[in-house]
């Protein structure tokens, strides 16, 4: 019961100052531009003639869609730790976590309502963004994702690995100290995602390792890889390099390792919380 | 189970590394009693309500509320406070915030309703109910605070600082408050800086230095009790002085000022007939009540406890 409060009043806190209004606001703007040069694109291909056949007018429509997933992945990144990164360090330091904490309810409840509120925030998000994006390309050229349940369910996925880890920095850290930690796993994650995908066109064991210990630090960029690989064109995979195919594909055991650092990184924070002295 | 205590705690402390916020805080406070806790700045005064209400873990010692140990849950919702420099969800409106308030307690929405529209009567906030928080003078905020304080119909109430932020008319509707509490048989535990006050609305006092107990005073003691008397009269001799410590102590003669410290009022008429008996011309007999500030300053001393 006290959880389910929590959960909406930190979702109501999102609405009242405008996060909510913000994010959508810019997420409209962004299916727009996405739309309209998706628009002009396609324009081209079809008075040039190129990608005519089925298999790769797929492979084309499919890159330019997964571009736009990429950037609503970032989006949502940016978007769960932003959120997240002040709820419990800023109520802690201005005080008005106190007339909460004081009343019939347990820490954790505060803790598990915050990380639901959130969660049906970026919900929300995942749905508008991507929704947004594979609405209008399938709209204007009729194209269909494969498997884009599985991407979009990941890549929500990944999201909530970034708003467990923020609130189970913000139980503990300053609202600053939590948004550098979280943006630096991120970078980390994010760099060694890049360095497992050459070492793994040039054949470098050790360099994949390197990826994979920094997925194990930040996951979020290994489920994206994950999520992009599902969706990925049939041809487009064949091609094994560019920028959203994936050359080492994070496995079955990457993706149970992420559920598992969410629910250790939740544990964790209501844990700290805790014990806190507020 | 019940208690004849509301709060009652034993050798509370709470250490951050070295420091020592609170050193051992033992007390007592009755059921329905309004209870004074006084101290100079930095004595622990907010640290032991914290950890009172659970906000705060003790590093050694007990304490029982209403007589259950601390971080009970039962307990806190029966409880209610209102936090030092209240700040709350300022992106609520009045009506909003009390409702949460009332929903954390428990309580069903067809209590809940008319409670809130009888407390912003209460603290005449009902004209603003529906304005946001961010918009109210921290005097506003600080009605809207106690009204959440008193949401449940709480068996005891903390107040941290009630009345720093409030205008005359402010405290004079807190004093109001505590007093209907009272009648209400409601135990309040004041943390003021405002002597005054507290002396006006508290049944008894604890002085508190470096986060120990330094003395408790009931305050009506402290009102009828010791009275320094200044009398002013044609100079005594010393055998007049001798027998004039038969009223009082700490006698002292400055000229023709004397000053002497006597149990109650009632012996004054009795010290100017002994004066005039012994052919002593009295110009002025003087009693001067120990204001709770001149206790203050007694028990926690002129340095603040620094």
């Amino acid at each position: 019961m006290g959880t389910w409060i929590i959960a909406r009043l930190t979702f109501r806190e999102a609405v009242r100052r405008k996060i909510v209004l913000t994010g959508f606001l810019l997420g409209v703007a962004f299916i727009l531009l996405f739309s309209v040069g998706f628009y002009y694109i396609n324009q081209e291909r079809l008075t040039n003639n190129a990608f005519q056949s089925p298999i790769t007018a797929d492979a084309f429509y499919n890159t330019i869609t997964l571009t736009g997933l990429y950037v609503v992945n970032f989006l949502m990144v940016v978007m769960a730790a932003l959120v997240a990164a002040d709820t419990l360090a800023g109520e802690i330091s201005t005080g008005t976590i106190q007339s909460l904490a004081a009343k019939p309810l347990r820490r954790s409840e505060i803790v598990l309502g915050k990380w639901l509120g959130f969660a049906i925030l970026l919900a929300l998000y995942v749905l508008l963004m991507a929704g947004g994006i594979l609405l209008s390309t399938s709209l204007q050229s009729g194209y269909r994702m494969p498997n884009m349940l599985v991407g979009l369910a990941l890549m929500y996925l990944a999201a909530l690995v970034v708003m467990t880890i923020t609130i189970a920095c913000s139980s503990r850290l300053s609202t600053l100290a939590t948004g550098g930690l979280v943006i630096g796993l991120y970078g980390l994650a994010f760099v060694g995602s890049w360095v497992e995908q050459i070492g793994s066109v040039m054949n470098s064991p050790a360099a994949v390792q390197v990826g994979i210990v920094s997925s194990l630090l930040m996951p979020s960029e290994a489920i994206w890889r994950r999520a992009a690989h599902e969706m990925t064109a049939p041809l487009s995979r064949m091609i094994a390099f560019g920028p959203f195919s994936t050359a080492s594909v994070p496995s079955n055991a990457m993706l149970i390792y992420s559920g598992v650092y969410l629910l250790a990184a939740l544990w964790v924070a209501v844990r700290q919380f805790n014990r806190r002295d507020l | 189970m019940t208690s004849e205590f509301a709060i009652e705690t034993h050798e509370l402390r709470k250490l951050y590394g070295d420091i020592v916020a609170v050193g051992g805080l033992t007390l007592q406070v009755q059921q329905g009693e309004v209870f004074g806790f006084l101290g100079p700045n930095g004595a622990g005064k907010t640290t032991s309500i914290k950890m009172l209400l659970s906000l705060i873990a003790p590093s050694t010692g007990s304490a029982r509320l209403l007589g259950e140990p601390l971080g009970s849950r039962s307990v806190r919702s029966r409880i209610g406070f209102l936090p030092e420099h209240f700040r709350f969800h300022d992106w609520l409106t009045g009506r909003e915030f009390l409702t949460l308030h009332g929903e954390l307690y428990g309580m069903a929405k067809e209590r809940l309703r008319p409670r809130i529209k009888e407390l912003l009567d209460l603290v005449g906030l009902a004209p603003f109910e529906h304005k946001l928080l961010r918009t109210y003078s921290k005097g506003m905020l600080q009605r809207i605070g106690l009204a959440q304080a008193l949401l449940n119909d709480p068996l005891l109430v903390f107040l941290d600082e009630p009345t720093s932020g409030l205008d005359p008319i402010g405290r004079r509707l807190v004093r109001d408050i505590i007093h209907d509490l009272r009648q209400k048989g409601t135990t309040v535990f004041l943390n003021s800086h405002l002597l005054s006050e507290v002396e006006i609305t508290c049944d008894r006092v604890a002085f508190i230095k470096q986060g120990e107990v330094v003395q408790t005073s009931q305050l009506k003691s402290l009102v009828d009790g010791e009275t320094s008397v200044t009398i002013r009269c044609s100079e005594p001799t010393p055998d007049i002085l001798n027998g004039l410590e038969q009223f009082g102590k700490n006698l002292r003669a400055n000229g023709d000022t004397l000053t002497l410290t006597v149990s109650e009022e009632d012996c004054l008429p009795a010290i100017t007939r002994y004066l005039v008996a012994q052919g002593v011309d009295v110009y002025a007999i003087i009693p001067q009540r120990l204001s709770l500030e001149d206790l203050f300053i007694q028990v926690v001393g002129t340095d603040g406890g620094l």
